[in-house]
């Protein structure tokens, strides 16, 4: 579907923007995956507003990350979130076994350490909605085989 | 601390008040008041409808959508006010308070005002220019608040 294609490859541009326009020092101490981050966080903001409009009122936190992984992922990346894990005490996993935006890089552990870059604006997206909605957290993923990825969320307690 | 509240939508109609609170801290985000020397009259009223409005999201659980009305009643042995209440799922609180004189006000018709303010907010959120927790000095904004205020009048 074309408009599919058109999220993935404007994020893939802004990827390789950002690095492009980065000095030598930047890449090395993370900063291009800290701004990534942050415009995912400003999206996700302003997403979750537009997606919350119509919806009813969320009972807990749970409610909420079962919106993100149902709801939101869907809206985003036309699938549901495959997995989602939880300890109970602020720790949530969420597994997508077929990321949208790795699937076109490769199958396996090609082009693996490159992986972070991929997954920083989607981390903030994260971070942004549930910021909005009312939850500090911290967000971070990993990658061990493409295209499945998962991403950890902590939530902070006030 | 915790919570704060954008007073986003102060409207006064003929002393009426929207005010969006956000989540967290609890300050304005935006107000407007007809007539608007009245302004500071009504931010003790809001700031205490805040408390109804926290109140009521708590006790809330399985209950219904996003919106709440709250009638204070008389305030002032003065002057009658209604205040009403509208939280959205991002925490943000508007509020109105409309003068009881204004009878010809219905239900339906603050909801659908209250459904106004809230898409013209997500307009808003979606500003690039806008940075959330600011104050909001979008025209479009603005305009659509006068012209609902008007409609009030």
């Amino acid at each position: 579907m074309a408009d599919e294609a058109l999220f993935l490859l404007l994020h893939n541009e802004m990827v390789t923007g950002v690095y492009k326009s980065a000095d030598q020092g930047e890449v090395e101490n993370g900063r291009c995956i800290t701004k990534l981050e942050n415009m995912g966080f400003r999206v996700g903001q302003g997403l979750i507003e537009r997606f919350t409009k119509d919806t009813a009122r969320f009972k807990d936190e749970l409610d909420i990350m079962k919106f993100i992984c149902k709801d939101f992922w869907t809206t985003i990346f036309k699938k549901q979130i495959d997995n989602l894990r939880t300890n109970h005490q602020g720790i949530y996993v969420l597994q997508d076994n077929k990321f949208r935006l790795l699937t076109q890089m490769s199958a396996g552990k090609q082009y693996l350490d490159h992986a972070p870059k991929y997954l920083a604006f989607t981390c903030g997206l994260i971070r942004g909605g549930l910021s909005n909605l009312g939850i500090k957290s911290i967000v971070t993923a990993e990658v061990s085989a493409m295209p499945a990825c998962k991403f950890q969320v902590m939530i902070q307690k006030i | 601390m915790r919570k704060k509240n954008k007073n986003k939508n102060n409207k006064n109609l003929n002393a009426s008040w929207l005010k969006p609170y956000s989540l967290l801290q609890n300050y304005p985000l935006y107000i407007r008041s007809i007539p608007a020397e009245q302004e500071l009259k009504f931010h003790y009223t809001v700031h205490t409808s805040l408390d109804v409005v926290d109140e009521k999201v708590s006790a809330m659980g399985k209950a219904l959508v996003d919106q709440r009305e709250l009638y204070l009643g008389l305030l002032y042995p003065t002057e009658d006010y209604k205040v009403y209440g509208y939280v959205t799922n991002s925490k943000v609180k508007f509020v109105m308070v409309v003068d009881s004189s204004n009878t010809a006000l219905r239900d339906n018709e603050i909801r659908s005002m209250f459904r106004k303010l809230h898409n013209s907010y997500t307009d808003v959120m979606c500003n690039p220019f806008y940075n959330p927790g600011d104050r909001i000095h979008s025209r479009a904004f603005d305009n659509m608040v006068t012209s609902m205020m008007v409609q009030v009048c």
